[in-house]
């Protein structure tokens, strides 16, 4: 099975109204080509979940910028003011949610998990609308699974059956959005034959990559 | 190593410091927090965690990684010894009670050990992050603030009046003025920082708190 995608077939994947999950953490680790092609694809209302929206030209940044996202859930919005001015005007909708809980439903997404429970939130205005349950005498609160029909990943290196490695503090959300989606882009800074990633290195096993875009665009 | 300790926020870092202990696992938040590696001792080593992925964070030094930046999105280090990972992970380290110590800035600390410190409504609503995780599941709980807001009012309560980041979370408040410590009987006045009087202090903080009998 060929993965290897070009440019022009990356935006054919996406439509209105989709669900994308995106790695990175403020921009570090987000596939910068793919959003760029999601930009140029004129996509639009999408809800997007990623753990923060970066800055106004980096990261998913731009999407929210260029007002694509009609609703984002995300742990932290701060360095992107667009964001926050989107929300005051009532113009974009945004969830917040803790990192960690963020990462556990998008775990429970990927997982076949029903939800997680988390202590994280309790007696906070996370908790409202959630239900609650005591185990042992302590409260958590019940946070239930994410998943997206697209996930949009980076990684440094992949092998063609889509193996992939990470690079330093590159890989933060990466990993978990690999089993919460339908069809799984990856962007890779490097492309190697099958056999040259040593089967102990691989971070992320192929059989969840669908696509696979080298950044710059040449395919091999 | 310290000298002449010169503004509020040195003061605040240097009496943190002296918190942790060599091989704790220590996450330190954005701002104040992040001034505490300056100021221990040569013998205490401790690990620094990073929200969004290793442990063994160190200074940026050399050449400038854009993979490798601190949770404040900000370029840096990787120690010898230290360990990438991804957020699912680090976030069991820091919900699971693998980080020891957590220091964190504060809007208002109350005396039920409740934490403010992620949002403004109305003005500033950045998103929580890591920090209601953090607050959550660190061993030790230290708010490293200052005394008082800019507008010259308490942020040591009697009860918190914004919006909660963590219930019944906060162990300890170090400030330029004072220290305190959150019991089961509300806040316990632990030390006054050099020159500072009991007068001082009790005239600059709204809540009600208990004096140890030591510094009587």
């Amino acid at each position: 099975m060929n993965k290897m995608i070009s440019m022009e077939e990356v935006s054919t994947l996406f439509t209105d109204g989709m669900t994308i999950m995106a790695g990175g953490f403020m921009g570090v680790g987000t596939p910068q080509e793919l959003v760029s092609a999601m930009l140029e694809a004129n996509v639009r209302d999408i809800t997007l979940i990623a753990n923060d929206t970066a800055f106004t030209e980096t990261g998913v940044g731009p999407l929210i910028v260029n007002r694509r996202v009609k609703k984002v859930i995300a742990s932290h919005i701060g360095t992107n003011p667009e964001t926050g001015r989107q929300m005051i005007a009532g113009e974009l909708e945004v969830e917040l949610v803790p990192q960690g809980t963020l990462a556990e439903r998008v775990r429970a997404g990927g997982s076949g998990l029903g939800g997680v429970l988390t202590p994280t939130g309790v007696g906070t205005v996370v908790e409202e609308g959630k239900e609650k349950i005591t185990v042992d005498g302590r409260e958590f609160l019940l946070e239930k699974p994410l998943r997206a029909e697209v996930a949009l990943l980076k990684a440094y290196k992949a092998d063609k059956a889509g193996n992939l490695i990470y690079h330093r503090s590159a890989r933060n959300f990466n990993p978990l959005m690999a089993l919460a989606a339908d069809t799984v882009i990856v962007q890779v800074e490097q492309i190697v034959e099958i056999g040259d990633i040593d089967p102990d290195e691989v971070m992320t096993p192929g059989i969840l990559v669908d696509k696979i875009f080298v950044q710059g665009g040449c395919q091999s | 190593m310290i000298s002449t300790l010169i503004n509020p926020k040195q003061i605040i870092a240097a009496r943190v410091a002296k918190e942790l202990s060599d091989g704790d696992v220590v996450n330190l938040g954005i701002g104040l927090p992040t001034m505490v590696p300056n100021f221990l001792p040569e013998d205490v080593n401790v690990i620094l965690q990073s929200e969004n992925g290793y442990i063994g964070l160190g200074p940026l030094e050399g050449d400038i990684d854009p993979d490798l930046v601190n949770a404040g999105g900000q370029p840096s280090s990787i120690l010898p010894g230290g360990a990438f990972f991804d957020s699912l992970f680090s976030f069991e380290l820091i919900r699971g009670g693998h980080v020891d110590v957590t220091v964190l800035g504060g809007l208002e600390v109350d005396a039920k050990g409740n934490l403010a410190n992620w949002m403004v409504p109305g003005k500033m609503v950045p998103g929580m992050g890591g920090a209601m995780d953090l607050v959550t599941g660190a061993k030790k709980v230290i708010v490293a603030m200052e005394h008082m807001a800019k507008n010259g009012s308490s942020k040591i309560l009697q009860q918190c009046r914004l919006p909660l980041t963590g219930k019944g979370v906060v162990d300890m408040i170090v400030t330029e003025l004072a220290v305190f410590r959150v019991t089961e009987a509300g806040f316990v006045l632990e030390e006054l920082q050099e020159g500072v009087s009991l007068e001082t202090v009790r005239e600059k903080t709204e809540a009600a708190f208990i004096v140890n009998p030591a510094l009587a």
